[in-house]
Formats: structure tokens, sequence, C-alpha cells
């Protein structure tokens, strides 16, 4: 049992990913890249909602009707990203900030909600939890590896430390302005799942078309 | 969580729990239970947690009033550094200070929303339904004891909210220093950028009236007659930001806003 335990919460870091195998959550992942600081509290945030929330539903899965199961799991879901909105605003005011909208939509984000159907629906509290816990982590990677090559690449810094020092401040390094916008985000997650699959190639699905050839007469 | 309170007690309760989960009375009970439970957290934490929310608020104003001014220093206690300024309430209406109101516990806000301190505005290009007749102002002082800038506070509709902000003038009244959003809800990436460096940075060296003292300053796309001293380029793709920035910044330098004050400030009655 704890065996399966440790593989429910290492799998999703790169065998089961939310974003790279899943492509979950790419709307928050595009948003929030861009300076790392930023992306380590949302990663943060996303891992304790989808955790609490697994295991809030877990709990009461069987008294749950099957007519209104999609609402029940938002309004627990809500509720805890209200609950982490207003603990954000009242102790890390600026990244609360810096974050706006992006905290409200982890309500929207698909892998809290495709957890919650797809896990906690049908498994006990504490699998669940650690499903959350996994799953969160695995957005978490994926959120922080975009975030190290956004900024470092695009303001010459981690965390907000200068590494390269910008031709702006008098150093040399030209920063890459397109990596501060969301659409970079996309070239950057495309690679990060290009490498996964190169590394482990059971991730890569099956065409579901085949290329017509056209025989020679 | 609802069925922790529950379980304790059973009999018919506990028979209510085995029933079927897609029975019409269990889909009711269950929903009001979780809206119930639900509610009474959320509204406990923003109970809870507003004391420190409202801490927080003032210091980000505190510190936005240092930006505007010029002289945040990250690495200084906030609240010390803003003992540099002088904050006055002063009288729209007259243009001068008022001693009738304690600048601490004015909120300029709640001023705002009282009929006894405040006008229904019936043309009312800002958005902003009503206007205090009171504000806040912070004066910047230099050594010998002068004024060296004045900060006034602004706001008014843009596309999605009221946006709250910060103008400091020079001393003579008409050269703007810069101007500071400190609280908006515009679409991030679009309107948002009423935030970004670049374009705050426009800002300074621009002058609000003309030598005829005629109100000149502009948000527009293009450069007006009056010339590129008066205009400041609109963001790309924030048209009704923009707009809205305009209104605000022309009704609150215009007559039923700070120029009153700004003429006693230039006549050196301040």
């Amino acid at each position: 049992m704890a065996h399966k335990r440790r593989e429910m919460l290492i799998d999703p870091l790169v065998d089961n990913n939310p974003i790279t195998l899943q492509v979950l959550g790419i709307c928050s992942a595009l948003a929030v890249t861009s300076s790392l600081q930023v992306a380590f509290v949302m990663a943060i945030a996303v891992t304790l909602v989808t955790a609490f929330a697994s295991l809030f539903i877990s709990m009461i899965r069987s008294q749950i009707p099957g007519s209104i199961r999609i609402i029940v799991q938002m309004v627990i879901i809500a509720s805890l990203v209200i609950l982490v909105d207003q603990v954000l605003k009242a102790f890390a005011y600026e990244i609360s900030k810096t974050l706006s909208v992006f905290v409200g939509l982890i309500i929207t984000n698909c892998i809290v909600m495709g957890r919650a159907e797809a896990f906690a629906m049908k498994n006990g509290p504490i699998d669940s939890f650690i499903d959350g816990v996994g799953n969160g982590l695995g957005y978490g990677l994926i959120l922080m590896l975009v975030g190290v090559i956004r900024e470092l690449f695009g303001s010459g810094s981690l965390f907000g430390v200068t590494i390269l020092e910008t031709v702006n401040n008098g150093g040399w390094y030209v920063p890459n302005g397109m990596l501060l916008l969301p659409p970079s985000a996309f070239f950057i997650i495309g690679l990060i799942i290009w490498a996964f699959r190169t590394w482990k190639p059971g991730q890569v699905e099956e065409r579901e078309y085949k290329i017509q050839t056209v025989e020679a007469h | 969580m609802s069925d922790n309170d529950l379980n304790t007690n059973k009999g018919a309760i506990r028979r209510f729990l085995d029933a079927p989960a897609d029975s019409v009375g269990k889909t009711v009970f269950v929903a009001v239970t979780l809206c119930l439970v639900a509610s009474m957290i959320v509204s406990a934490a923003a109970v809870a947690l507003r004391p420190l929310q409202e801490v927080n608020a003032l210091k980000d104003k505190q510190i936005n009033i240092l930006q505007v001014a010029g002289i945040y220093d990250p690495s200084k206690d906030v609240v010390e550094s803003f003992q540099a300024f002088e904050a006055r309430v002063l009288e729209l209406e007259t243009g001068a200070f008022t001693d009738a109101f304690d600048v601490a516990s004015f909120d300029d806000r709640a001023a705002a929303e009282d009929p006894a301190t405040s006008v229904a505005l019936d043309e009312d290009p800002a958005g902003i339904v009503r206007q205090g007749k009171f504000v806040t102002v912070y004066l910047l002082r230099d050594d010998a004891g002068a004024i060296d800038k004045v900060i006034l506070p602004i706001h008014g509709y843009g596309l999605w909210s009221t946006l709250y902000g910060f103008i400091a003038l020079e001393e003579n009244g008409n050269d703007i220093f810069a101007l500071q959003f400190y609280e908006h809800a515009e679409t991030p990436g679009l309107g948002a950028e009423v935030d970004n460096p670049r374009w705050k940075s426009l800002w300074n060296g621009k002058k609000l009236a003309d030598e005829n003292g005629d109100l000149q300053i502009s948000v527009t796309k293009s450069v007006p007659a009056a010339g590129a001293d008066y205009h400041i380029d609109a963001l790309a793709g924030a048209t009704l930001t923009t707009v809205g920035v305009h209104n605000l910044l022309n009704f609150w330098m215009g007559e039923s806003g700070y120029a009153p004050f700004l003429a006693n400030l230039k006549a050196g009655d301040i």
C-alpha cells in the first residue's frame, strides 16, 4: 500500500504529468510563468487546492448525488480558492496583486476538476489527497521549468536575482522580450513535451489517422 | 465535510445517509448543506483576515504615494519614509486646506459616499457618480520648507473598473512629475498596461495647461494641435481604458477638480 501511494505521488511528476501528458492547465501555465516567484506561489496554491478539494470530495463522495456532482465539486473547489485568495491578500499582498485574476481562475483549472472527477469520486480520502498533491506538484514542476527559462532569458534573473546583467542596466545581455509574453510558454511547453516523449516513448499517443499514400498504377 | 457532524447521531440520520444519493430529498439536502458550510467557511475567512488585508492595502497605497513622488526606497521602512509627506485635507471648491477633519483618520472614499461631504455629479465624465468635497492630498517639501511636489489623488472609470491613482505635480502646479494607479481591475496585458513602467515614464515633464491657462492635457492616439508637451500616447489595444484615463484626468484637473487648488498653488497662497 505504501509503495502504491509513493507511486501516486511520483507518477504525475513525469510519467503522468498533468500538463505534458494530459495537457491540462495550460492557460495558467502561460499566464504566470514570466517570473519564478509568481509561478512558485501559483504552484503551491494549485497543489493545496487540488489536494484539499480531492480530500473533501472523496470524504463525501458516497453522498454526492450524481445529478449535481459537478456543481458540488465546483462549490468545494471555489470555496478553497477563495480561501487561498484571502490568505494571499493578507500575507502576500504584492504577489496576490501580480497573480490578480489567475488565483480566481484556479477554480476553472482543469487539473483540479479533472482529479476530482476522475480520481476523488472513486477513491478514499487519503489516496485522493496524495493524488492531489502529486498532480499539483507535477503541474508545479512544469511551471518552474517554464519559469526558469522565461525569467532567465526574458529578464536575465532567477527569483528576481540578476544572473545575466541586461543591457538596460549596463550589462551585456540583450533580453529576449518574446519570452516575457505568454505565447512563448507555448513553445517552451511544446519543447518540454517533445523532450519528455523522446525520453519516454511510451507517452506518445497512437495516430488516430493514417496518411493515405497514392499507389502507382 | 458534511458527514462528519452527522455520523455521531444514528437512527434517522443513519437511515438518511444510507438512502440512495440520487433521491430528490438527498439531492436538495446535499446542495443546501454544502452551500451553508462553504459559505460559512468563506465568510469566516474573509472576516478574520480583513484587518491584515486592510493594513496591506494601506501600506500599498503609501508605497504608491512614495513611488509617484519618486522617493521610494525599498530598503527603507515604508511608514518611516512616508513621514516625508505632509498630508492635508483639501476642500476642492475653495482650493484651500481645511482643519475640520483629522487627516489621519479621514477616509476619502467614505467621504465621497456620505451625502454630507459629497455631491452627486450631473456632468460626470470620469464616471464616479458622487464626488467628495474633501480629499487628502500630500505635500512634499524641500529642505527650505518650500513646496517641492504635490501629490493629488485621482480616480475614474476605465473599461471594467474604477482606477484609483495619484498624480504628482511640480511646485508650479502645471508640470507633471508622475502619474500612477494603485488600484484597478483592467484587462491584464491591455488596460492593465497603465502599470507599465515604460508608459508611466511618458508622463514625466508633460504640462497640464498652456500659457493661457487652458487645460490641454490629453491621452490620445495622435498628437493634438497643442503640441507634444500636452500629450501622452494612448495604450495600444486599450482604447476604453485610455479614454477613461483621459477623461478622469481632465475632470480632476478641471474646475470641478483641483483647478482652484492649483490656482492657489500658482499664486503662492499654499
